[in-house]
């Protein structure tokens, strides 16, 4: 595959192109926050239903106290998730028609 | 079946949880909407996601719900020889799609896989295989809907009716208002709930059999015994579970059926193109291969123990069929609260399968329907407009192929079928036209046309009695692989008698031709070996051979 020259022209893409250097898509929010919120919620209502499971749950799910767990990990992934965007906010993308070369 | 047998004890905190969602992935779609001022951003979310978030939608938007309960039935039914559809399937094909075929998507700048076909051949293929996306999307998305419909009445006891629309209201909502970039971020958020909901029910599972010794001593005494504890030992015959040859498995299955759907559906290659560059664009389904070669783990296994600790499972109607398999050990395991998340990740994929049908279809038909053959010069706003409607048009088609779909009783192998019909010959029409530049635009369109014909033929000589497969899985493999050979022959005839396309017409699109440029976008950080294309996907066909030894 060589670098020599352009793809074949296509009106309906050009202008489709052309379109794309007016996007909006650069207001996208971070999709890390929305799951971390999701997950954090989880986490918090499974793990306190965990904690006051009866016997007979915890028999149903033989013998494992699997709110407890499966609660712990949702809220520990939706942390993770959360710190995760803090540490490394997304970059403002480029504008299309001047992207950073390198 | 009347699913008062399957009905959940679902409480108050459980529907909290699934609330909580809905509400979750409506809010998603409007703060999407923000996002959308051109028919680009709606349709390809203006070209700007990163490789994480579009490789997670890329093997989400094939989580449907057929998928999850469908390979778990397939696990109760055919035993270990499932994973042949994820790891001698699914990966190969993915990293195929990633390091040799994006470049011609991604380069070339169309914004669809027929637009692919107009360009490369000529209008009448170009319409052709528009026209039989579209109306495989809509029966497809009315099939997720229905299967959507047929959990929520047997699981929470809600009428068919209500569960088709609202199942269909949801996802109408977020995708006419977000576009893709709200199915897209949707389909991040429920790859993760699917399997949060997943996960609790294999653990307790397998604690319930022992863990995995436990298990695969006790399969070997259900009706499926030893051998459905092997991928490959027994595929010298067909006197397997699966009723296939290795050689079936590898060229049909592996090869024909795997590389035509993963890189010739819309559904799926979409989400790549909404990738923020090149670079991006080629990680995108083989990052979606790595979690693909994981989730055999929480469905082949649950099906696995639903054939061990469900007596009677495999009955022809009724609560036992083996699509109830995960629906079973989620009634027989859970209790309140991982049930409300495991309900919630089930309703999260199908409306992730039927999310990709959907805005696969509105852009196929706004852009290579309504602005290549009727409405060619408005503005784009217009288009925009257009690709709501489209939308609404899809999902108010879906809900009617809904009740289509309740006529047939083996939904995955009538899935199958389809597959072997569009997709098989589709790929090969790719795979021959991008790597040999000869190749004429008749040849493209008779091949596409006859490949087709040749599989659906043979598809209704099956069902009427005339042509005998084992099973029908091995008819789908067989379908696909002489729908593969005919196209292959029709080129090859038909080639030599007709003009070639002019060089120039073929820049970009062609293997050889040149007008790929591979660095042209790159971002800092894109250098890094980890984000190297070719080693990601190296690593991932390894991991999958790999993966077979314990169970070869």
């Amino acid at each position: 595959m060589s670098n020599d020259g352009q793809p074949a022209q296509d009106p309906l893409i050009d202008k489709a192109q052309a379109e794309q250097r007016r996007s909006a898509a650069a207001r996208l929010f971070d999709i890390r926050r929305v799951i971390g919120g999701l997950f954090v919620a989880y986490g918090v209502i499974v793990t306190l239903i965990g904690i006051f499971d009866s016997r007979a749950e915890i028999d149903k799910a033989e013998g494992v106290r699997i709110n407890l767990w499966a609660g712990l990990a949702m809220l520990v992934f939706g942390l993770l998730m959360l710190l995760w965007q803090w540490w490394r906010p997304a970059e403002a993308p480029a504008p299309n028609e001047q992207q950073p070369d390198a | 079946m009347d699913g008062e047998g399957l009905r959940l004890n679902m409480n108050g905190l459980d529907y909290l949880i699934l609330a909580l969602y809905f509400v979750t992935v409506l809010g998603v779609g409007f703060a999407a909407r923000r996002a959308i001022r051109t028919s680009v951003d709606f349709f390809l979310s203006g070209r700007s996601l990163p490789a994480w978030v579009t490789g997670l939608a890329f093997v989400s938007a094939n989580l449907g719900a057929l998928e999850i309960i469908g390979m778990a039935a397939n696990g109760a039914q055919y035993g270990v020889m499932t994973v042949h559809y994820y790891w001698i399937g699914a990966v190969p094909a993915m990293v195929f799609l990633g390091i040799v075929m994006m470049p011609f998507y991604y380069g070339s700048k169309v914004r669809s896989v027929p637009e692919y076909l107009r360009l490369r051949f000529n209008r009448p293929t170009h319409l052709l295989n528009a026209i039989s996306f579209a109306v495989a999307q809509v029966l497809i998305a009315g099939v997720n809907l229905y299967a959507l419909a047929l959990v929520m009445q047997a699981l929470l006891g809600w009428p068919l009716w209500t569960a088709i629309v609202v199942g269909a209201a949801i996802v109408l909502a977020y995708i006419t208002i977000g576009g893709l970039s709200g199915a897209i971020y949707n389909e991040v958020l429920q790859f993760f709930v699917i399997l949060a909901g997943l996960i609790p029910v294999t653990v307790i599972g397998l604690v319930k059999v022992g863990g995995w010794n436990g298990l695969m001593d006790a399969v070997g005494d259900t009706k499926l015994g030893e051998a459905g504890l092997h991928a490959w030992q027994d595929t010298g015959s067909t006197a397997n579970p699966l009723g296939a040859h290795w050689i079936g498995i590898v060229f049909g299955l592996g090869f024909v059926l795997s590389f035509g759907y993963w890189t010739t559906n819309f559904a799926e290659v979409q989400r790549a193109l909404s990738a923020k560059n090149m670079s991006a664009a080629r990680r995108t389904p083989i990052i979606a291969a790595y979690p693909k070669l994981f989730i055999p783990l929480v469905t082949v296994i649950p099906g696995l123990v639903a054939l061990v600790t469900v007596k009677g499972l495999g009955a022809e109607s009724g609560d036992l069929q083996y699509n109830n398999a995960i629906p079973l050990l989620m009634r027989d395991l859970l209790p309140n609260g991982v049930l409300g998340v495991a309900v919630t990740g089930l309703l999260a994929s199908f409306m992730a399968g039927m999310a990709a049908n959907v805005s696969g279809f509105n852009t196929v038909f706004t852009y290579d329907i309504w602005q290549a053959y009727i409405r060619r010069d408005r503005s784009d706003e217009y288009y925009l407009r257009v690709g709501r409607w489209a939308t609404v048009a899809a999902v108010v088609i879906g809900i009617g192929t809904a009740f289509i779909a309740a006529g047939f009783s083996n939904i995955m192998n009538y899935i199958q079928a389809l597959f072997s019909v569009f997709n098989a010959p589709l790929f090969a029409t790719f795979i021959i036209g991008m790597f040999w530049k000869r190749m004429s635009a008749l040849a493209g369109f008779w091949s596409l046309l006859l490949g087709t014909l040749v599989s659906l033929s043979l598809y209704l000589l099956y069902k009427g009695g005339v042509v005998d497969f084992n099973s029908d899985l091995e008819e789908s493999f067989w379908g696909a692989g002489l729908a593969f050979v005919t196209a292959v022959v029709v080129a090859a005839i038909v080639t030599p008698l007709t003009s070639p396309k002019r060089d120039e017409e073929l820049r970009g699109l062609v293997y050889g031709m040149g007008g790929v440029d591979l660095k042209g976008d790159v971002l800092v950080g894109d250098a890094a070996w980890y984000r190297s294309p070719v080693l990601l996907g190296l690593i991932a066909v390894a991991l999958a051979a790999l993966f077979y030894i314990p169970v070869f």
